[in-house]
């Protein structure tokens, strides 16, 4: 077995060769994609990428600093006001992306304050109260439209020479990209490890010299900033926001996609991005499947009522997540493991 | 005008107190905070309409019904999910109780979701009890406190003068010790979750007549409840019930003197701010936790 001597190979972004090179294929293969499937598949991949970089600041937030956070969608809500409301100035969207994800990361410092002395419900109370409030502030607001919501402008991608939408496909490629790669180094510099002290033990780790209030601070920033940029891009993405979509139920939705796919690891962040958003996609078509869908479908019209079926997806999406509780808690990325290690000594 | 402020601030307060106390009630048990509980609250209050007008029962046999089949959903909940649990750590615990609410608000939406219900009890919203210049009281505002009351008092009864009460007492208090005892402290976490529920289900049938029957209607009732019980300090029967009252009078007063639009975001601002003065609560001492 091949043993680390120097700490740079414990940081380095890919461990092994073949590492990088299936991430690279992986890559060409997702930017070779516009040219081969429709706009709507496209769409579905943009809805993954969202997801996908919430659920990296949300698991670095609750997986690896063991704060548990039921505000999200208040600071993806932050996030997409704040893209829509500069947009509408003429800004360029690259600023616009990083100030709403740096203001969404002040709020998320401010309500990781109260963090430094709450534990268990009492942060969550507080986390969750944050998200129902800025729901409410937003929606009383007539800068931001109040109830009736904004439009955001389409954003000049004309000198790419390309389709919107796969300009657009591109943007949020580059970006989902990019944060990944963030939360990957940041994970495995002093912060990261920081990060995994103060949830193992906030006790032993402020002994050895981990600042407790620094720490658990830097987290809900973190975590926030990612929700700000995800924010942002769902802005772009919907092209109309309005404060019910960043609803409580949102929120749940967050915390359970980093369930599914593992709790405190990056892998486990975009396995859980990309299945929970088919899974919220193809609930809905649930019916269509062939021999399920006609049970489901006669179960529904005996002994249910038939137009509420769409609330099948409530139904499955729960027990989903309860059976990855009670039979895998460390979600698709400890399948993956499992499966890594066993071809790794295979066939023995 | 004060008058029917503090009625109204004392009829919203019962039923904060009641779900907070069915927060509570878990929490000592198990350390859970069940989100789970507005969704089987309103299950139940579901199953009080299907008697009532599908069934066409009376209302007593189908209050009696609703809470036998509450606690059925409660201990059925705690058998089937949080006990299978194999590591659970507080987020696995949550996780699940999120899961089971989504499930049972699926249900509810698939059943029912679709039309809207008209929800008539005994005790109606229209009709005055009482009425002089600056005051009227509804039926309905004398029966939540009434009923509110009796719980509280039920409760308390329950748990300080019965052997299931000091049982529940004793498995809050160590779980291993009681169990050496000869204390059951399974189906002892069974039965909470039981009782919990059926608390939770009359603030549910509370709820209903005063907001809309549907799939939703609780969310704002358990945060509210939740709310409570935290700013009372979760481990604290007595505390949880004064932070739903506290948290009724602020709302009432607020909306009244301030501003209605931001009734609800008060509630959690006041809490976030007490939090950092009492990070357990108000009635609850903090404690650290030892390494």
């Amino acid at each position: 077995m091949k043993l680390k001597k120097y700490y740079f190979e414990d940081v380095k972004l890919f461990r092994t060769t073949a590492g990088l090179i299936w991430s690279l294929l992986l890559l060409t293969l997702l930017i070779a994609l516009p040219f081969f499937v429709k706009t709507y598949y496209l769409s579905i991949l943009n809805l993954m990428a969202l997801n996908v970089i919430v659920a990296l600041g949300l698991n670095m937030l609750v997986g690896n600093t063991g704060l548990i956070s039921l505000g999200h969608a208040g600071f993806v809500a932050i996030g997409a006001y704040v893209t829509a409301f500069l947009l509408q100035f003429g800004l360029p969207f690259i600023l616009a992306l990083i100030v709403a994800g740096l203001i969404a990361a002040l709020i998320g410092a401010l309500l990781g304050l109260p963090s430094l002395r709450l534990e268990g419900p009492y942060l969550t109370i507080a986390t969750l109260g944050f998200g129902l409030a800025v729901m409410v502030i937003i929606g009383r607001m007539d800068i931001f439209g109040g109830r009736m919501g904004m439009t955001v402008p389409k954003i000049n991608l004309g000198w790419t020479g390309l389709k919107y939408d796969n300009a657009l496909y591109y943007v949020f490629l580059a970006v989902t990209v990019l944060m990944i790669i963030f939360a990957h180094n940041l994970l495995k510099s002093r912060i990261g490890r920081a990060f995994q002290a103060v949830r193992d033990s906030d006790v032993a780790a402020s002994v050895v010299g981990v600042n407790l209030t620094y720490y658990k601070t830097l987290s809900f920033a973190i975590s926030a900033f990612f929700a700000g940029i995800a924010g942002s891009l769902w802005a772009l993405y919907l092209q109309f926001v309005t404060p019910g979509t960043f609803s409580f139920m949102m929120s749940i939705l967050f915390l359970a996609t980093i369930v599914l796919g593992g709790l405190g690891s990056v892998t486990g962040s975009i396995l859980g991005g990309i299945l929970m958003t088919l899974l919220s996609i193809q609930l809905d078509k649930i019916v269509e499947v062939p021999v399920l869908g006609t049970l489901i479908k006669g179960f529904s019209d005996t002994f249910m009522n038939p137009s509420g079926i769409a609330n099948i997806k409530w139904v499955l999406t729960g027990l989903i997540l309860i059976a990855v509780i009670l039979f895998e808690p460390l979600g698709l990325n400890g399948i993956w493991l499992r499966v890594k290690r066993y071809w790794r000594l295979w066939p023995f | 005008m004060i008058a029917q402020l503090l009625i109204n601030a004392l009829v919203a307060g019962s039923i904060y107190a009641l779900m907070a106390l069915a927060m509570s009630i878990i929490y000592k048990a198990s350390e859970i905070p069940n989100f789970g509980q507005g969704e089987m609250a309103m299950f139940s209050t579901y199953i009080t309409f299907v008697l009532l007008n599908s069934l066409g029962w009376s209302f007593l046999p189908a209050l009696a019904g609703t809470l036998i089949f509450a606690f059925l959903l409660g201990v059925i909940f705690e058998f089937v999910f949080i006990r299978r649990a194999k590591e659970p750590t507080l987020l696995g615990f949550i996780i699940i109780t999120l899961g089971f609410q989504m499930v049972l608000y699926g249900l509810a939406g698939w059943k029912w979701g679709s039309d809207q219900r008209t929800f008539s009890l005994p005790f109606s919203e229209s009709e005055v009890v009482l009425r002089t210049d600056s005051l009227v009281l509804t039926e309905h505002n004398l029966a939540s406190i009434l009923i509110a009351i009796l719980v509280m008092v039920g409760l308390y009864l329950l748990l300080q003068h019965t052997k299931l009460g000091l049982a529940m007492k004793a498995s809050q208090q160590n779980v291993k010790a009681a169990r050496f005892n000869g204390i059951p402290t399974n189906r002892i976490l069974g039965i909470s979750f039981g009782i919990s529920s059926v608390v939770g289900a009359i603030a549910g049938i509370l709820v209903a007549p005063i907001s809309t029957l549907d799939p939703t209607m609780m969310w704002d009732p358990l945060l509210k409840g939740f709310a409570a019980a935290v700013l009372g300090g979760m481990k604290s029967l007595p505390g949880v019930v004064v932070g739903g009252l506290l948290l009724g009078l602020i709302e009432n007063l607020f909306g009244f003197y301030i501003s209605v639009e931001f009734k609800s975001v008060v509630a959690f601002t006041i809490i976030i701010l007490v939090l950092f003065v009492k990070p357990s609560g108000l009635f609850e001492k903090h404690y650290v936790r030892k390494v």
